[in-house]
């Protein structure tokens, strides 16, 4: 990763224009050609630097619901846990964390029932007690770290 | 929404086409003009339904190696305030209100910070403590140690 990517990547948090030549525009502005932001972006993506490039879509606003749930998952079962977790296409990402609840994962479902449907689920799958963590009030959402 | 943003959207959820001309290349498999495309588009970003059109970076591959969830027992009826003070800072990425579940976890405030060291992350932890002063009655960090999934959202 060199300078050129740092600056695409912190532009490219900020947002593309919607336009007809939008990559073009990014690529003016970083005094590059078109073609070389296009390969760089997909090597960023095949490299995992990016882990998405899109439209990012707030499922709240579509009339979904979003929560964030935890598990104290015993070590020793940790893997089997987090397997059984992950194949539920609701959980969107999961966190190992240094805590007693040591798996933490976002619940992204198109209705609450839907959440409280696979919270359910998934205490039945594990054993587990799932602490349930909706959130009652957004304060702040920037997803954006400078490369 | 309507049938024709639905379809934009799971048509995008993967990505946009990186082509020359994305809105063009998705208005083709879409059968849709690129003026609707875009007008549509605009439209859900306008509104709230896309947050932005952009990037998401992985924060280890970026360095960002200490991304601590900060969270903290504050006083319900000071946490709005509260919670918009601390969401105003430059390193705190993502800032809410959520339940606490007594009596394991009391914690209603939650900020999720980001540095590339432990002594940066140190940093702002002490100045989020400084701005909750009094009214932080107990607080706890959890590190991400592992990314375990990370696919973001997805609908049927």
């Amino acid at each position: 990763m060199d300078d050129i990517d740092r600056n695409l990547i912190n532009t490219l948090q900020n947002g593309l224009p919607i336009c007809e030549s939008p990559y073009r525009q990014i690529a003016v502005a970083l005094n590059i050609t078109e073609t070389e932001l296009l390969v760089r972006l997909k090597n960023l993506l095949a490299e995992g630097v990016l882990t998405r490039f899109g439209p990012l879509y707030n499922a709240e606003q579509m009339g979904g619901a979003l929560s964030l749930a935890a598990v104290k998952a015993p070590a020793e079962r940790f893997e089997d846990l987090a397997q059984i977790i992950n194949a539920f296409p609701e959980v969107a990402h999961n966190y190992a964390r240094n805590h007693a609840l040591n798996m933490w994962f976002v619940l992204a479902t198109e209705t609450p029932e839907q959440q409280q449907h696979v919270i359910n689920a998934i205490e039945m799958q594990t054993g587990l007690t799932v602490y349930n963590l909706p959130k009652i009030k957004e304060y702040f959402v920037n997803l954006k770290l400078e490369a | 929404m309507d049938e024709i943003d639905r379809q934009i959207m799971h048509a995008t959820q993967a990505g946009l086409p990186l082509t020359s001309e994305p809105y063009q290349t998705l208005a083709e498999q879409l059968n849709l003009s690129t003026d609707e495309v875009m007008r549509r588009l605009s439209a859900m970003q306008d509104n709230g339904i896309i947050r932005r059109i952009g990037a998401v970076p992985n924060h280890y591959r970026l360095g960002y190696l200490f991304n601590g969830m900060t969270v903290w027992n504050v006083p319900d009826e000071q946490i709005d305030e509260l919670g918009l003070k601390m969401g105003q800072l430059v390193f705190v990425s993502h800032c809410y209100h959520r339940p606490r579940h007594l009596p394991d976890w009391p914690y209603n405030l939650f900020a999720m910070v980001h540095g590339k060291t432990q002594a940066e992350v140190d940093a702002q932890i002490r100045i989020c403590a400084e701005i909750l002063g009094s009214a932080n009655q107990g607080y706890d960090v959890l590190y991400s140690t592992r990314i375990l999934k990370k696919t973001g959202f997805r609908s049927r």
